[in-house]
């Protein structure tokens, strides 16, 4: 049996690393990525407990956190590609006319 | 005829101008000249005409009726009802009222039939009589204040009747504000009167009062509510201090003049004294306030008339003064004296004012006594008619002004409350009364004719008419010398009524009611010093008319000497004796500066705006600073938001620590 430290542990990793990815790439998908990867991260640790706890809401939690994602990736997705199309570019950084 | 029949008439007589002011208010746009004076003239006479029905079916044996009307204010014990209330004093007032509004109705449809505004000026002319009625009418102090609040409305309208002048419309402003500060006096007293009596009327609180000790001492609460009703009394009825207002309210056509500032709404004061007298006899020092206020007015006034050259100033001042006898009677204890020269001062000084309207008509709107003179043979019966009440007002027997000014003055001397003292100022007053008032004669209809014939002579001070001037002095129409002739003779046979005391026995109901009014005076001692005062006053009346005649007949050029040699004396006289600028300096100037300084610059801007105006400036620079976040890259956000959310959870970490 793998003690639910594990999985906290590596759901742990993974919610680091797309806050990090988040926070340093410039590439607009790469963000979008690392958000995946935060929500993934979170769904672990839901169905750890859902597990250590044999309580189901942890895991009826995670479907909605799926639904959710997969709303916001159509969402996401369609907003990318709109903005290649008027700005050419990818980089958030060149995406700022609400700047100052 | 009892009670009930005359219920109903009375319940429409004030009913009856209210619909004529009604109608001619709201239709009288459309309307021709003549249907709006039928319809005014018809609801005045009507009223008029029940007035008289009423006072026929009057049987003082009966006397006081009282008419309920309908419920008002019902408050756990204390109620106010509209209830109406006719006596002996309430009745000679209705008769007055509606006999002389009617016929200055008459004479202002001659007198205004050229103006823009008709309609207007006799739709609130009937407005007017509808509060007047109301005030007299009333039952308690409350429906008594809405007649007294609603003549004061109809009042500010018709002095600022032509508003477009801006003269005229200051001076319905200060009517009214004057008028504000008495009304403040009134309300108090009819707040004490709720707090100690529980009740506004009349027949109730005078029960209480009788049961109350006389205060003979001190300021209690009698003497209170009476000095707080003279206060209301003096704004109404232009008593110093509050006087002020009435020579500036001429601005109005003249009238209105007649109508409300000389026969009937300033002498509201003096009703509601004599209807008061109950709470008057039991506190003596109200009273003796009342009297000496009265005397001084009637003496303040004589004098400032002396010295005015507009026809109508001089007869304003002369209101002033004549109100000043009532107030003095009233002081006296002879309220019966005080409403018989209210009656008679109705026609002699409506007639004065109606006929000097005349003579403003005749000459083209010019009121300046120097530019007329000469008048006699132009306008007849104006000359007539003003010399009967010149002659009446100045107290020559057998005119109506003799009998009530002699019987002031006899009660002045005689009563209990009496003095020799006012009396000696009450012969002076008459005596400078008959001389400012033959001065107005003789300078009005007297020697050559000063007005420029000229067809330049637009003196528009007066008359909105759009005569074209320059011919001689006109006699006025028909329809205005017809009332003149009914005033004249009224104020002829207007005093009769008064001999061997029949006016002063015809009211005694209402005012030996309650209180013993002062002793009779039967012996033949008084009688014999009752005839020398008499002759006094008469020798008073006549010296006035003699000085006046050697002084603007036989030698005119002595009269501006006379000025001359009095230099600073004459000039505060014509002016007033500065009261104007004093009140201005005194009242109007601290009012304005404190509104200016404290009230506009310190709690308006100061407090208000600034209050308003500082939270948009303070928000607006917090905005400034915090708006730097929002830098529009998307990283910087993702890092606000990693930083929030790491905050939180350091928060949460530190909580589940704790």
């Amino acid at each position: 049996m793998i003690p639910l430290s594990y999985y906290l542990v590596l759901s742990g990793i993974l919610f680091t690393c797309g806050v990090l990815g988040f926070l340093i790439k410039r590439n607009i998908i790469t963000i979008f990525m690392s958000i995946e990867l935060m929500l993934n991260g979170v769904n672990l640790s839901f169905v750890a407990f859902a597990a250590h706890w044999h309580a189901l809401s942890g895991q009826v939690f995670v479907f909605f956190v799926m639904v959710v994602a997969a709303a916001e990736a159509a969402v996401g997705l369609a907003i990318i590609i709109a903005v290649y199309r008027t700005r050419e570019t990818l980089n958030v950084d060149q995406v700022n006319l609400l700047k100052l | 005829m009892t009670p009930q029949t005359l219920s109903p008439l009375l319940s429409i007589l004030p009913i009856l101008p209210l619909a004529g002011a009604a109608i001619n208010g709201f239709f009288g746009r459309q309307s021709s000249k003549k249907t709006i004076s039928a319809v005014a003239l018809f609801f005045c006479g009507a009223a008029f005409a029940v007035a008289l029905v009423v006072a026929f079916s009057f049987s003082s044996a009966d006397a006081p009726y009282s008419f309920p009307l309908a419920h008002w204010i019902r408050s756990g014990s204390f109620s106010v009802d509209f209830e109406f209330y006719l006596d002996q004093l309430s009745l000679v007032m209705l008769l007055v009222v509606t006999g002389v509004g009617f016929l200055i109705h008459i004479y202002s449809v001659g007198y205004m039939w050229d103006d823009d505004g008709f309609y207007r000026f006799m739709s609130y002319l009937n407005l007017f009589m509808f509060f007047m009625l109301t005030l007299i009418l009333a039952k308690n102090y409350l429906v008594m204040f809405i007649g007294w609040e609603g003549v004061g409305l109809a009042s500010y309208l018709l002095i600022g009747f032509w508003f477009t002048k801006d003269s005229a419309a200051s001076a319905g402003k200060k009517a009214f504000i004057t008028n504000r500060v008495g009304d403040f006096g009134f309300l108090i007293a009819l707040f004490l009167m709720i707090k100690h009596f529980h009740s506004l009327d009349f027949t109730k609180v005078f029960e209480q009062v009788h049961t109350w000790p006389t205060e003979a001492a001190g300021v209690g609460t009698l003497t209170a509510i009476g000095l707080l009703l003279m206060v209301g009394a003096a704004g109404k009825s232009a008593q110093i201090p509050l006087y002020v207002w009435l020579p500036d309210a001429m601005e109005g056509p003249t009238p209105v003049s007649a109508l409300i500032h000389a026969a009937t709404m300033v002498t509201a004061g003096v009703y509601m004294v004599a209807r008061s007298h109950v709470i008057f006899e039991h506190a003596p020092n109200a009273m003796l306030v009342v009297a000496i206020i009265g005397t001084l007015t009637a003496l303040f006034a004589a004098t400032i008339g002396i010295a005015q050259t507009d026809i109508k100033k001089v007869l304003a001042y002369s209101t002033v003064s004549q109100l000043g006898y009532m107030f003095m009677a009233c002081g006296v204890a002879a309220f019966s004296a005080g409403i018989f020269h209210l009656m008679t001062h109705a026609f002699f000084k409506g007639l004065l004012f109606l006929a000097a309207g005349s003579v403003i008509h005749g000459v083209g709107g010019e009121q300046d006594m120097r530019k007329m003179g000469g008048l006699r043979t132009y306008m007849p019966w104006t000359f007539l008619t003003m010399s009967i009440a010149t002659f009446a007002i100045a107290g020559f027997p057998p005119l109506a002004g003799f009998f009530s000014k002699d019987e002031i003055l006899w009660k002045a001397y005689s009563s209990e409350y009496g003095s020799w003292v006012f009396w000696l100022i009450g012969v002076t007053t008459a005596f400078i009364t008959s001389f400012y008032m033959f001065r107005l004669w003789f300078m009005t209809f007297f020697g050559d004719y000063r007005g420029a014939t000229a067809p330049d002579t637009h003196g528009h001070s007066d008359h909105g008419h759009g005569h074209d001037h320059g011919h001689d002095p006109h006699e006025s129409p028909w329809v205005m010398l017809g009332p003149l002739v009914v005033l004249a003779f009224l104020s002829v046979v207007g005093g009769w009524v008064g001999i061997g005391g029949r006016f002063e026995h015809f009211l005694a109901p209402v005012f030996q009611s309650g209180g013993e009014i002062a002793a009779e005076t039967g012996e033949a001692a008084s009688k014999v010093t009752e005839y020398i005062l008499m002759g006094i006053s008469v020798a008073a009346a006549v010296l006035g008319f003699l000085l006046a005649w050697t002084l603007y007949i036989s030698r005119p050029q002595l009269p501006a000497r006379i000025a001359e040699s009095l230099g600073g004396l004459y000039k505060a006289v014509s002016n007033k004796y500065y009261i104007d600028e004093l009140y201005a300096i005194l009242f109007i100037k601290p009012v304005i500066d404190g509104s200016t300084d404290i009230l506009w610059h310190g709690v308006d801007q100061g407090a208000i705006d600034a209050t308003v105006n500082n939270t948009a400036t303070a928000a607006r620079h917090v905005s400034d600073e915090v708006r730097h976040m929002q830098s529009g890259n998307l990283r910087s956000y993702a890092g606000w938001v990693a930083a929030g959310g790491a905050l939180v959870i350091a928060y949460m970490v530190w909580m589940g620590v704790r």
